[in-house]
């Protein structure tokens, strides 16, 4: 079930859920007695306005388990669906709690029904549905927490989420709450972090698992209710109610959807138009739960049970057979719209992230306050405090659409290709397109693989085993880098006031990030075009510069040493500025010195610390021997840009789309060894990280690639990071470089707060060191 | 209420613009308060700096190409109807509008074609009418943190553009742009509610 759709549309849901609900039953009660009134309903049913709202509350439930099984094979489109399926979710503890009431009313008889009974009814409408979400939240939580520690056991994963999911079904019915919302909830609420937890293949199996048992259950709900309906001992027919109950729910609920979305119209973006309605209407199918309910009713206090049970038989078998055929017609015939399973395109996800950006921005620019401000703000402190309880670290880390996207489109390309008959070890020029042309697929040995999918992908070693080929895996790692990269739309701060003192949050870290490169680029358009050509060419540059270097050490050294040194070409206020937002960035860098914290592209200062960051993701990737430039000098590195070469840049990325395979030996064994040696836990960041001020400013440029021994600290930086993400190991190793990168700009923070003043300080004096170099 | 007719007869042009944008007399008038409380001094235009004031503007990967986009055609300034025209882009699409499309009148300002060209222009900075790859991975540089490399990005970029690109030029053309989003909700994805 798509959870983003069901949060955005829960106003309707709701709406139609409850108020929807509670209409059905009471007109379909009272029609019903009306009818009764008339002498259309042979008086052996003898039922009193009591009884007929007691069944009206039961028939007028909206099933889920025949919404979903029409629905899926209709395919209307998602909103629809949504809307349906959801309600017939939520419709559950109305239809619970009303048929208690009304229940315990007949039983107690209608003459002593008092005030406080409706009263008592409507606040236990509250408790059974809100408890009912309560039990189900606990038991998500239980059950994202439980998975983030089966990294061991995995073949326990399934196994959790049934027990949980089915414990909180249970744990509802035993506090007589409602049970379908619990485990609604369970799922809604752990999906995001179970998800991420467990492994691929546990994934499936849960998945398939749970389809075939669902079907089972359902057939065996109609399979009861077919022979029930055989067994005529069970019910008693009348034609009468029968045929008026059939005619007032369909008619009622018509009547129900038309009101409600009239009313949900004014408050919509996209407001349900009448044939939505029409299929809404039509689509409200009653199934097993009536049925179920309708076969505990006492006979003692419900005299007129058996023609109820004969009713609930036939109105079930009308809707789920004669309106569940010819609902497909019908949509088709109304030409609603459907739902397009398309394949997913990396244009789309590109573009759709792009307009959450836009439609955030705008909404600032306006000054609104909608839904999604607080969307961002629930992200915000999902990210902040959920996440990193309930995932797993290296999940953590990995977490987007674009590169979900990337991936698939990459793994379907390679597969094509395979299956056309290409070799893929020999292709020299693939003409996919996405590949930039890579002699590195010849390598498909594990280690190169797990060197690849180190990049901080947490990809299971399970999964690297089957993927085919070693492309696949870069793809796949560089997809789970974008992913986790990718800039999630729009926060909000709590505190808008300075940009100085922002808390630390992950997502305001990456709020200083943008910030960081905007206000880089702002400056940039005050310089010459020429300089911001040079300059964002020499980014990628001084990137690929860093991150050829064939250990990781020196790479984490050049990459701390660079930024300081692109901070010193830029006007001084723009230092100050970075640096001040850096301090923002280092400070929340300093929550994030966990390995746990997995977020990637936090605190990153600058956006050279952003290059750096680049560096140190790539680092993971391949600490592969990609031929680097001697590494540059200061002064190189200062010509590129005052002087506005672009071939440095055009050497580099030329660099960068080939993998020359000659180095790869070395750079593999030093990869390799640097992955042994530096299998030093990421705890010794801590103390490796308040020495790196004095390194980065101006040593590191020259120091560029041969000193593993000279910067331990780098080495252990870096190699954790590589460590663990060659050894798929769930701890942060992006953290590291990242940490390690701040620390050197933010000058000798100790972790804790830094008092913007002495930062900008620190960073200042920095800066000037680098202007010198 | 009193105060907010009186208001509105300080919005300059409020006829012309409400033709020319279609906002109703509430929005724009809840736009023209907005517009006077982002303009500090009081100047009756907005310029950059202003908009740069936006608190979350800044850390928006993309606040700085919308900014830019409120000033077209390289002025430094821009004034309430400037700044009503760029918002329209945003109205959500009227149902009944997008019926009677009266092909005398120029399209609305938020129909779906003029959403994607705001969309476009954003991408396009050279306003070449084409996104070229280069531009396609300044955006994506834009879009994404630190942790994913520069190569990583290129081969995406590349992707992306290929995947668009129709007719073999390299980049992608506003026909061929929409084409590749044709299967996208833009009139959701593009509206805020609030503007209707």
């Amino acid at each position: 079930m798509p959870s983003r759709l069901f949060f955005d549309n829960l106003g309707a849901i709701l709406t139609y859920a409850v108020v929807g609900t509670l209409w059905n039953a009471f007109t379909t009660g009272v029609a019903l007695w009306g009818l009764q009134q008339a002498g259309l309903v042979a008086p052996r049913v003898q039922a009193g306005l009591l009884d007929f709202l007691l069944f009206g509350s039961l028939i007028s439930a909206v099933d889920p388990v025949a919404v979903l099984a029409v629905f899926e094979e209709v395919h209307v489109n998602e909103t629809l669906f949504i809307i349906v399926f959801g309600e017939s979710l939520l419709n559950d503890a109305v239809t619970v709690v009303l048929y208690k009431v009304c229940n315990s009313f007949v039983e107690m008889g209608s003459a002593n029904v008092q005030a406080t009974d409706y009263l008592k009814g409507i606040a236990s409408l509250f408790v059974v549905s809100l408890g009912g979400a309560a039990v189900g939240l606990v038991f998500a939580f239980l059950l994202a927490l439980t998975t983030r520690f089966t990294k061991r056991v995995r073949i326990i994963e399934p196994l959790l989420v049934f027990l949980l999911a089915y414990a909180a079904y249970l744990t509802a019915e035993m506090a007589s709450l409602s049970a379908i919302l619990a485990v609604t909830m369970c799922g809604l609420g752990c999906k995001k972090y179970v998800e991420a937890n467990i492994s691929h293949k546990s994934r499936t199996a849960v998945k398939y698992t749970m389809k075939t048992l669902a079907s089972c259950a359902e057939t065996v709900i109609f399979m009861l209710l077919g022979i029930s309906a055989v067994d005529s001992s069970k019910w008693a027919w009348d034609s009468g109610l029968v045929l008026g109950t059939l005619f007032f729910i369909l008619f009622f609920r018509a009547l129900g959807v038309v009101l409600q979305t009239w009313v949900l119209n004014q408050f919509r973006l996209v407001p349900l138009d009448k044939i939505d309605q029409v299929v809404m209407s039509y689509g409200g199918l009653r199934g097993a739960v009536a049925f179920a309910l309708v076969i505990l009713l006492d006979r003692t206090k419900v005299p007129a049970k058996d023609y109820f049970v004969a009713t609930t038989i036939v109105v079930v078998f009308f809707t789920v057979i004669v309106q569940g055929l010819t609902i497909k017609p019908l949509v088709k015939w109304l030409k609603v719209k459907r739902s397009e399973h398309h394949k997913p395109t990396l244009n789309q996800e590109l573009h759709e992230h792009t307009f959450d950006h836009i439609l955030a921005a705008v909404e600032d620019v306006v000054g609104h306050h909608g839904y999604h401000y607080w969307r961002d703000r629930w992200e915000q402190f999902d990210k902040k405090y959920l996440s990193q309880l309930l995932m797993r670290r290296s999940a953590y880390r990995i977490r987007d659409q674009i590169w979900d996207v990337y991936y698939r489109l990459n793994i379907r390309d390679a597969i094509s290709f395979v299956d056309q008959g290409g070799h893929i070890l020999s292709s020299a020029g693939l003409t996919l397109p996405s590949m930039p042309s890579r002699n590195s697929v010849a390598e498909t040995s594990v280690t190169n693989l797990l060197r690849e999918s180190g990049s901080g992908a947490c990809l299971d070693l399970q999964v690297i085993d089957t993927v085919r080929s070693g492309r696949d895996r870069e793809d796949a790692a560089m997809h789970h880098l974008l992913c986790g990269g990718l800039y999630k739309p729009r926060r909000r701060y709590k505190a808008s006031c300075g940009r100085h003192f922002i808390s630390e949050d992950a997502q305001e870290r990456q709020d200083k990030e943008v910030f960081q490169q905007n206000m880089k680029r702002r400056l940039e358009s005050f310089k010459s075009t020429k300089h911001n050509i040079c300059f964002t060419k020499s980014k990628p540059r001084l990137r690929k510069a860093g991150h050829k270097k064939k250990d990781g050490v020196a790479n984490a050294e050049a990459t701390n040493g660079k930024p300081p040194r692109d901070l010193g070409f830029q006007d001084t206020a723009a230092v100050i500025l970075t640096v001040e937002s850096e301090e923002e960035e280092s400070d929340s860098s300093e929550t994030e010195k966990e390995d746990d914290e997995g977020i990637i592209f936090v605190a990153r200062a600058t956006s050279e610390v952003l290059q750096e960051g680049k560096v140190s993701g790539s680092l993971e990737v391949c600490p592969s021997p990609r031929i680097i430039p001697p590494s540059p000098t200061c002064a190189e590195k200062e010509l590129p840009w005052k002087s506005g070469q672009g071939d440095l840049a055009v050497y580099v990325s030329s660099e960068t789309t080939k993998i020359v395979p000659v180095d790869m030996q070395t750079g593999w064994n030093q990869s390799i060894s640097s992955l042994e040696s530096l299998a030093s836990p990421p705890c010794t960041q801590a103390p490796t990280l308040t020495r790196l001020p004095p390194h980065p400013l101006g040593i590191e440029e020259p120091q560029v690639p041969p000193d593993l021994s000279s910067d331990p600290r780098s080495s252990f930086a870096f190699p954790p990071s590589l460590a663990k993400a060659g050894r798929s190991r769930s701890e942060s190793s992006a953290d590291i470089p990242q940490q390690q990168e701040l620390q050197p700009l933010m000058g000798h923070k100790d972790h804790t707060h830094l008092s913007p003043g002495t930062a900008n300080s620190h960073w200042c004096i920095q800066f000037n060191r680098g202007s010198r170099l | 209420m009193g105060s907010r007719s009186s208001h509105a007869a300080l919005i300059p042009d409020a006829d012309h613009i409400r033709r020319e944008t279609g906002f109703s007399q509430a929005s724009l008038l809840r736009l023209y308060h907005r517009f006077r409380a982002l303009d500090r001094n009081q100047k009756g235009y907005l310029s950059r700096v202003d908009l740069q004031q936006i608190g979350a503007l800044a850390v928006n990967p993309l606040g700085d190409r919308i900014i830019d986009s409120f000033f077209p055609d390289g002025s430094q300034r821009v004034d309430f109807s400037g700044f009503a025209r760029v918002l329209a882009h945003f109205r959500p699409v009227d149902e009944e509008d997008s019926r009677i499309q009266d092909l005398k009148q120029p399209e609305p300002l938020n129909s779906r074609m003029n959403k994607l060209r705001f969309a476009f222009q954003l991408y396009d900075l050279d306003r070449d009418g084409k996104i070229s790859r280069n531009e396609m991975l300044q955006v994506l540089r834009l879009m994404v943190g630190v942790q994913v490399t520069e190569e990583q990005l290129e081969s995406i970029a590349d992707r992306t553009v290929q995947e668009a690109d129709e007719d073999g030029d390299g980049a992608v053309s506003f026909l061929e742009f929409t084409k590749s989003l044709e299967k996208m909700n833009i009139e959701q994805k593009m509206s805020i509610r609030i503007l209707k």
